[in-house]
């Protein structure tokens, strides 16, 4: 009795001596939420997961990575039982569907992949936190989740294990102006559908007239011609934009990306060896129908909210055409001024569509047979 | 201006090659974690511990013992995940507002080592009321008061000792008061007497005297006769992380640091104990300081992000002698102030106080000074600066 009161006395002053730490227990959990579909990740601690499942299998203190693999099943078990995530009182049931291993400044962690879903787009999420509180009750639970541009964090313990987090919604003018910008912005990076729509232009301030080029004489039949080819493009991209959106159609990206060069090339030959001069306008659109496509594939990767679906794609299209105007609006006038004389037939129409083409030749080598030309 | 933009960039690029993606191990035979602890037997003891509790949760004897284990390793090891697994032990009591006072004693451990200082004391002064000869509960609670700069309280609670502990711990709690309030050299000179009259006594607590003993000699001005207590200490104890990081810093005050680059190589797994190791080698000039600083500096993130503050003091000496910025250090020692005051809590407070300039710091620097009657010699020289840096 004496000798343990003084191991006591000994533990106890001692303890209270400074705290020396490192790190207490922490697993970290990010999820992403899109729509009613949940990605995730979840770090936890190898030394932890020893305590609550068990993972030196051969008891020499060292746990390998064979060690690990063989008890990712139990890991998963003891992971998925103490995450539960719902939406509106309904479970979102969640799955690893991953395993990899990482190392935080306490050391090495197992890495577990998640996906789930709920059964409709998600608002607000209920996050019911339990891991390891039994084993470790200073363990706590660190969680970042994302919710389209917006990031929030939360923290988990014993006393904090259930939480409401409520996913930032924009307003829906908000989320309309940013699909519009995306819209605009996409155009202006996307210089295939810019020299797709500047070969169909270039002539437009110039007429055929027995196998040559001749000025136009006036802005207005310029602005027509321009308003009929755009006009095209635009009924044209908009429907296989929105089909394609709403998981109407799909076609296979290479192939869409292919046609889309094969497309610049002959608008831009046509300039060169005009045979399709009359039907631009009809150019412009079958050609409008494939780079439709060329932008769902653009809005599938940003992620249409499904709270705005219409308003969104309506948004990106209208950012599409205000991009596209503004093209035109930039174009127009200097063509018309440089219209007459050589210069524009021989070095700007001539040359522009040859480098044009040129450079659609190249795509389209490199998008049909997956080549890297262009670094 | 550029060389602080440097580090923090070079620390930025070292914490992102700590949390490197995730990745699959190349081999099944890669050892990806070492177990603490690796193939002591009392791992294996602890292991077995736990399994008998939880055939048998509610066993009291075993909770109990289990718990004080755990908080022993923890101190050893400086690691706080065995504070969670003590209090995962008491958890059937641990909601209770009056659990056995065994239960008590240790959940005042436990939420002292968590800076929750009220309620430890609340719990202390619960047992203390079933049983006023609880030696135990009153050695804690003498140290709880300590910590938090209440020296009369904790002189009262050692000398409720008297004839419930043995005398070198009774003469351990006093001289612990005594040296920072305003008896330095006679408690200095009666617990070192009282060590040597009790030669016999247990080797953990003749060691845990000896560090206490080079703690106040080192204060008292005479570092040859700390430096002999804290090696009579290490021959004793020589993993106790405590003790290393208290020689550690006599040796840094002392311009040696080498010595302490050599001492504790093997031994920065503490967080404490590599700040210890960043500010040697970055005194000595060596190349390894950047990437102690940035794990170091990885780890201080990390119990931010849990929000933990328990490190304010460490962080608050980080920020001095390792980062230079005097203003983020002087923040941290304040706030740590607010909660702690132990010698090493006013020291950190002083540097920052007088790198930066801080007037506010200053104050609570002189005004401790002179309520404690305090006697640190190296204390005294950073303050006798004061005036001249302001």
């Amino acid at each position: 009795m004496i000798a343990r009161c003084l191991l006591l006395a000994i533990l106890f002053l001692g303890c209270a001596l400074p705290a020396q730490a490192h790190k207490a227990s922490d697993s970290y959990l990010s999820l992403a939420v899109q729509g009613e579909r949940i990605e995730g990740q979840w770090d936890i601690a190898l030394r932890d997961l020893e305590m609550a499942v068990g993972l030196d299998a051969d008891g020499d203190a060292a746990i390998t990575w064979d060690e690990v693999r063989a008890r990712h099943e139990a890991i998963a078990a003891y992971a998925l039982a103490r995450l539960h995530l719902s939406s509106e009182g309904a479970a979102c049931p969640l799955r690893v569907t991953g395993h990899l291993v990482d190392t935080h400044t306490d050391g090495a962690y197992a890495v577990l992949r998640l996906q789930g879903s709920c059964a409709a787009p998600v608002t607000a999420l209920g996050v019911d936190y339990g891991l390891l509180f039994d084993v470790d009750p200073q363990h706590k639970g660190l969680l970042r989740l994302t919710h389209g541009a917006a990031t929030s964090t939360a923290i988990f313990a014993p006393d904090a294990s259930s939480q409401m987090l409520q996913l930032a919604a924009p307003s829906r003018w908000r989320q309309f102006a940013d699909y519009l910008r995306h819209g605009v912005w996409h155009i202006w990076i996307g210089f295939d559908h810019i020299l797709f729509l500047v070969s169909l232009l270039l002539p437009a301030v110039l007429v055929r007239d027995g196998g040559h080029w001749r000025e136009r004489e006036t802005l207005r039949a310029s602005i027509v011609d321009v308003l009929k080819i755009v006009t095209a493009f635009t009924l044209a991209h908009s429907l296989t934009l929105s089909l394609a959106a709403l998981g109407a159609l799909s076609l296979p990206s290479r192939l869409v990306e292919s046609a889309i060069a094969a497309s610049v090339m002959l608008a831009a030959l046509n300039n060169l060896w005009p045979l399709a001069h009359r039907w631009r306008a009809l150019v412009a659109f079958g050609f409008g129908l494939i780079h439709g496509f060329g932008f769902a594939s653009v809005l599938a990767d940003l992620g249409l909210p499904q709270g705005a679906l219409v308003l969104s794609l309506v948004g990106f299209n209208v950012g599409v055409e205000l991009g596209q105007l503004a093209i035109v609006a930039a174009f127009l006038p200097l063509a018309y001024l440089l219209r007459r004389g050589a210069f524009y037939r021989r070095v700007v129409l001539g040359g522009g569509s040859a480098l044009i083409a040129l450079l659609a030749m190249v795509w389209l080598a490199e998008r049909a047979l997956d080549l890297k030309l262009l670094a | 201006m550029l060389g602080k933009i440097i580090v923090s960039l070079a620390c930025a690029a070292a914490v992102t090659a700590v949390g490197a993606a995730p990745y699959i191990p190349a081999s099944g035979a890669q050892v990806l974690e070492r177990l603490p602890g690796g193939l002591d037997p009392a791992r294996r003891q602890l292991q077995g511990l736990r399994t008998a509790l939880a055939a048998n949760p509610r066993n009291l004897d075993l909770a109990t013992a289990l718990a004080q284990r755990y908080i022993e390793q923890s101190r050893r090891d400086g690691d706080p995940r065995y504070l969670g697994y003590a209090e995962a032990a008491l958890a059937p009591w641990w909601r209770q507002p009056e659990p056995p006072s065994s239960v008590l004693v240790l959940r005042a451990t436990l939420r002292q080592s968590t800076h929750q200082f009220g309620p430890a004391l609340a719990d202390l002064d619960t047992v203390l009321k079933r049983d006023s000869g609880n030696a135990q509960a009153w050695l804690t609670r003498a140290t709880v008061q300590l910590v938090t700069g209440d020296a009369a309280g904790a002189r009262a609670s050692c000398m409720r000792l008297y004839s419930r502990a043995p005398e070198l711990v009774v003469q351990a709690c006093l001289a612990s008061v005594g040296s920072v309030s305003g008896q330095a050299a006679a408690s200095y000179e009666r617990l070192r007497q009282t060590l040597d009259a009790r030669a016999g006594s247990p080797a953990p607590l003749r060691a845990w005297v000896a560090t206490l003993l080079g703690e106040m000699a080192a204060r008292l001005g005479r570092p040859d006769v700390a430096e002999a207590h804290f090696r009579a200490a290490l021959a004793l104890d020589p993993q106790d992380s405590y003790l290393l990081g208290a020689y550690a810093d006599f040796l840094l005050e002392r311009g040696r640091a080498p010595e302490v680059i050599a001492l504790l190589k093997d031994k920065t797994q503490a967080d404490a104990l590599l700040l210890r190791q960043a500010i040697a080698l970055k005194t000595a000039g060596r190349p390894d300081a950047a990437r102690a600083t940035a794990e170091l500096a990885a780890r201080f993130d990390a119990a931010m992000l849990r929000r933990d503050n328990v490190h304010q003091r460490e962080q608050a000496r980080f920020e001095l002698a390792v980062r230079g910025d005097a203003a983020a250090a002087v923040r941290l020692a304040k706030l740590n102030w607010a909660v702690q005051k132990e010698p090493a809590d006013l020291r950190i407070l002083a540097q920052a106080a007088l790198a930066s300039g801080d007037a506010e710091a200053q104050a609570l620097v002189r005004a401790w000074l002179k309520k404690s009657r305090i006697e640190d010699a190296s204390l005294a020289a950073i303050v006798a600066r004061f005036g001249s840096a302001a």
